[in-house]
């Protein structure tokens, strides 16, 4: 508990926003918050740190809660039909060193940015061609995460 | 701080059906001479990977930037390029092609990468969500149009 309060302050003395999805009883998902550092080769370290710490991470334009693009809102709403509410997400419009940084990182030129474990998924585009096709309830399982879609998926085979 | 931003609070559908055929769409526009980047984004998707079929569509007009900006595209590429490739290795090949755009104008791509059989079976393309006005503002997007202008 003593580390998440001083992971906490760290994440709002640096000034970088992390949405923390509520668990439905109110509590606070315990991911940890973000980075700490401020040069560009402490965020690429600490990047690597951040996509592993959650199962499911998202880098986009604003909060799951408010988002501020069109394709970033895209990845919300699918995690939403999907029942994911547990996953990190960071808003690079807070930090444009995080902005750029995760860009470098994935080697990936635009927001969002999805991980599943780690692992860059990809974008908006991939993540609603694996909802549509029916991947994307079959990586969430793979996560441990049993997708509300998941019902539906059976009962249309 | 960001300035306030125009929000587009048009939520998207619930089933998320995005995809719409274009019945009013030629498959082959002719370039436009005096969009550069389009047309670059043209040529560089045919030389380096020899589409079946192309789509290069300039959506910037749906997003928070002025009038006659280059700086949101959607692009359907059908190639047998693709073959064999998972989606995320298909997307990288599109962003390698187009590195430089990327970098200094295009501040939104969206792609979908098909192989000839997957356009043979569905030859529909998708349609981008609505814009929620995160470009007007962003310090980002204007260095990339300044980028595009000169």
């Amino acid at each position: 508990m003593n580390n998440l309060i001083r992971a906490t302050a760290r994440c709002l003395r640096s000034g970088a926003a992390v949405y923390l999805p509520r668990q439905t009883d109110g509590r606070v998902w315990s991911a940890a918050s973000a980075r700490f550092l401020c040069s560009a080769v402490d965020i690429q370290k600490d990047l690597g740190e951040m996509v592993k710490k959650d199962k499911v991470v998202v880098f986009m334009k604003g909060t799951p809660a408010q988002p501020m693009c069109g394709f970033s809102n895209a990845v919300v709403q699918i995690l939403r039909m999907h029942g994911v509410d547990e996953y990190a997400a960071y808003n690079v419009l807070e930090d444009q060193d995080l902005r750029q940084g995760v860009k470098d990182f994935s080697n990936w030129p635009t927001i969002p940015q999805v991980y599943f474990n780690g692992e860059f998924v990809g974008g908006c585009d991939i993540l609603l061609q694996m909802h549509q096709n029916g991947d994307l309830v079959e990586e969430l399982q793979k996560l441990g995460i049993s997708s509300a879609l998941q019902n539906a998926e059976k009962e249309s085979k | 701080m960001l300035p306030s931003v125009l929000r587009c609070a048009r939520p998207i559908s619930t089933s998320l059906a995005l995809s719409r055929p274009l019945a009013h769409f030629r498959p082959h526009m002719d370039p436009d001479p005096s969009r550069p980047v389009e047309r670059a984004i043209r040529t560089k998707l045919t030389d380096q990977l020899k589409p079946d079929h192309l789509e290069v569509h300039n959506e910037s007009h749906m997003h928070a930037v002025p009038p006659g900006s280059e700086s949101h595209f959607r692009v359907l590429v059908v190639s047998s390029q693709f073959e064999g490739l998972p989606l995320i290795k298909r997307h990288r090949l599109v962003n390698e092609a187009l590195k430089e755009e990327l970098s200094t104008c295009v501040h939104a791509l969206a792609i979908q990468a098909k192989t000839p059989e997957q356009w043979g079976s569905n030859s529909t393309i998708a349609k981008s969500p609505p814009c929620m006005g995160g470009s007007k503002g962003d310090h980002t997007v204007e260095e990339k149009l300044k980028a595009g202008r000169e």
